[in-house]
């Protein structure tokens, strides 16, 4: 099953590289770099997406107290903490090729990103912080279930913020996309949801696979 | 009824703790000025008054994360959080009580902070006064439920400001928007619906913070 | 009363109980020995709710409120005064005329005279005394004991041992000093 998806996601991606370079129309204004539009954004729903998959998770854990729940659930914060930090590289780059700046406060999407690298970063140092057993299990289950509230408030919260916050020198409004831009969109989208999935897969196969070691080398010794 | 009962029975206690140990208000307050008198030196002239509004944010949410981190001291101590936990009353109960006397320290310290600020920076406009209000509350509840969280780990005090300080981000946009811009309504509203939904979600989950 | 098949608990790596059958009638007396760090302590615990199992089952007959539970430590506030603590706690536990009751068992365990003053002034042996109060104040028809007689005095241990001869219902004690008790043991349990 999951080579079968590791083949999809990467034919895929390739199809969505392909299309990237070669259908998409270039932007007049931008020109090639906003080609990383393409990445930037599929990156960042990625990571919403596993993010509320390990929201997801939590909540079947806190309900059920199976342990592969919570398994299920840290694997997916994880994936989604790269493709965050992927989502903020994108965007750094893209703001540096656009407007010459490594960082602009005025992106919302990029702020919010921010805010939530940040949250579910501390994810982690809490679970490192907790010994492996139920406790940890519930403290992670209800973080995560926090993050995702998050996600709503903190973006209504840097919206109203632009209200104070010095105004915007730069727009970063989505560019409106035409029939072949949406086409090269979509295809992108899947391919990083598919490539995330195909990841997903594989990390969870390999602890498993690490718990089951454990367990027998366990039996083993006297 | 019961849980109102054993609400003000755990509030009650938390109180009169303080009251005889007189440990954490004296701090927070003796805080929460010596923060004040630092902005001083932190703002250059020509600094706007706004920049001074911005700056009671950070001093209300320092001296709050100061408040929260002493939250659970005792119960940590001398083991008690179990003994709460055994009982029957409804965990949530603990949670709020908590809350509720977290909010009390941090109100009793605003009484002075906000006059001093007044007196040292800008007169507070009564829309500040609001939205620190709001912000109380959402600072208590979701900071209670965090020093829980702390509490069950081994790195405690390093823990809690970083579990804090992103889920306390939407409240310092909300009270620095009331205080500065003309318009502050909406964020008290906000703040409004920053309480209500984080006030469910603890009520609901507390009770996976501190038992298994 | 306790009802536990394969009961096992892991810590992280650790796995401190592996495999538990025990059966516990509802006025059993569970006599639970071995040297520290066997597991004694992780059993109470569990039996308490405060863990979970990780492994096997646990069945218990009694509610949160019908459990009373006496670990390392004693879970009284030390700014508090014992009838302070006992009034909170007998609160909490929905202890009917708890006033009555609190003055009843701290006279039954010589802390009558100190009742107003705070638990910081008590010596190790009265803090021990106290928690005996608090876990007994709600009568429990489920009581854990974990190593009770580590902090008592002479004193202290001869009123805990009468207290356990005259108890109607299931007690557990777990202790690394077993002779006191074991004439009331229905049932023993003996950890490596």
């Amino acid at each position: 099953m999951s080579s079968r998806n590791s083949w999809l996601s990467l034919a895929l991606m390739a199809a969505a590289i392909a299309l990237v370079a070669f259908y998409a129309p270039e932007d007049a204004n931008q020109g090639l770099s906003q080609k990383i539009f393409y990445f930037h954004v599929p990156i960042a729903l990625t990571a919403y997406a596993c993010f509320g998959w390990g929201a997801w998770k939590a909540l079947r854990y806190l309900w059920r107290r199976e342990e592969h729940y919570d398994l299920e659930s840290y694997v997916a914060i994880h994936l989604g903490v790269i493709f965050g930090a992927m989502t903020l590289l994108t965007g750094s780059i893209w703001a540096k090729i656009s407007w010459g700046v490594w960082w602009t406060w005025s992106s919302n999407q990029l702020v919010l990103f921010l805010v939530l690298f940040l949250f579910y970063s501390t994810y982690f140092m809490l679970r490192f912080s907790v010994e492996d057993g139920p406790m940890r299990a519930n403290l992670s289950a209800v973080y995560a279930l926090f993050g995702v509230v998050l996600i709503p408030i903190s973006f209504l919260a840097i919206r109203l913020a632009n209200d104070f916050i010095h105004p915007t020198v730069f727009t970063s409004a989505g560019p409106q996309m035409s029939g072949s831009m949406f086409a090269t969109f979509c295809v992108c989208l899947a391919a990083f949801l598919a490539l995330a999935a195909s990841f997903y897969g594989i990390e969870l196969a390999g602890k498993r696979l690490d718990a089951k070691l454990r367990e027998l080398r366990e039996l083993l010794s006297p | 009824m019961n849980y109102a009962g054993d609400v003000a029975a755990l509030l009650r206690k938390d109180l009169l703790l303080e009251l005889r140990a007189k440990e954490t208000l004296p701090a927070m307050a003796i805080f929460v000025l010596a923060a004040l008198t630092v902005f001083h030196f932190a703002l250059p002239s020509g600094s706007s008054d706004l920049a001074a509004d911005g700056l009671l944010w950070i001093a209300i949410l320092f001296t709050a994360l100061l408040g929260l981190s002493r939250a659970f001291v005792a119960e940590r101590e001398q083991g008690v959080l179990d003994g709460l936990v055994m009982s029957p009353c409804d965990r949530s109960a603990i949670w709020l009580a908590k809350s509720l006397s977290a909010l009390t320290f941090l109100v009793l310290v605003e009484a002075i902070a906000l006059p001093a600020f007044s007196v040292f920076f800008a007169p507070v406009s009564l829309t500040t006064v609001a939205a620190v209000a709001l912000a109380d509350v959402g600072l208590c509840t979701v900071g209670t439920l965090l020093a829980a969280m702390a509490v069950a780990s081994r790195t405690r005090e390093l823990l809690l400001p970083l579990l804090f300080l992103p889920l306390a981000l939407p409240i310092v946009v909300g009270g620095v928007g009331a205080s500065v811009t003309a318009n502050g309504g909406r964020y008290l509203g906000f703040l409004l619906v920053y309480d209500l939904v984080f006030a469910i979600i603890c009520w609901a989950s507390f009770e996976y913070v501190v038992a298994e | 009363m306790i009802h536990a098949r394969g009961l096992s608990r892991r810590f992280g790596r650790k796995r401190v109980l592996d495999g538990v059958d025990l059966d516990l009638p509802e006025s059993g007396f569970l006599l639970v020995t071995g040297p520290n760090g066997s597991g004694k302590t992780t059993l109470l615990r569990l039996c308490a709710g405060l863990l979970v199992p990780t492994g096997g089952s646990l069945e218990i007959a009694a509610d949160r409120g019908e459990i009373g539970f006496l670990g390392h430590d004693p879970l009284v506030y030390r700014g508090l005064t014992a009838l302070e603590n006992l009034e909170l706690y007998g609160r909490l536990y929905r202890v009917p005329e708890r006033r009555e009751r609190s003055g009843m068992l701290l006279e039954r365990f010589g802390l009558w005279e100190v009742r107003n003053d705070r638990v910081a002034s008590y010596s190790r042996g009265m803090i021990q005394r106290l928690s005996l109060c608090r876990a007994l104040l709600h009568e429990p028809r489920l009581l854990l004991l974990d190593e009770p007689f580590n902090a008592l005095d002479t004193a202290g241990a001869e009123l805990l041992q009468r207290e356990l001869a005259e108890r109607r219902g299931a007690t557990v004690v777990a202790t690394h000093d077993p002779d006191r008790v074991s004439r009331l043991a229905t049932a023993r349990l003996a950890f490596a």
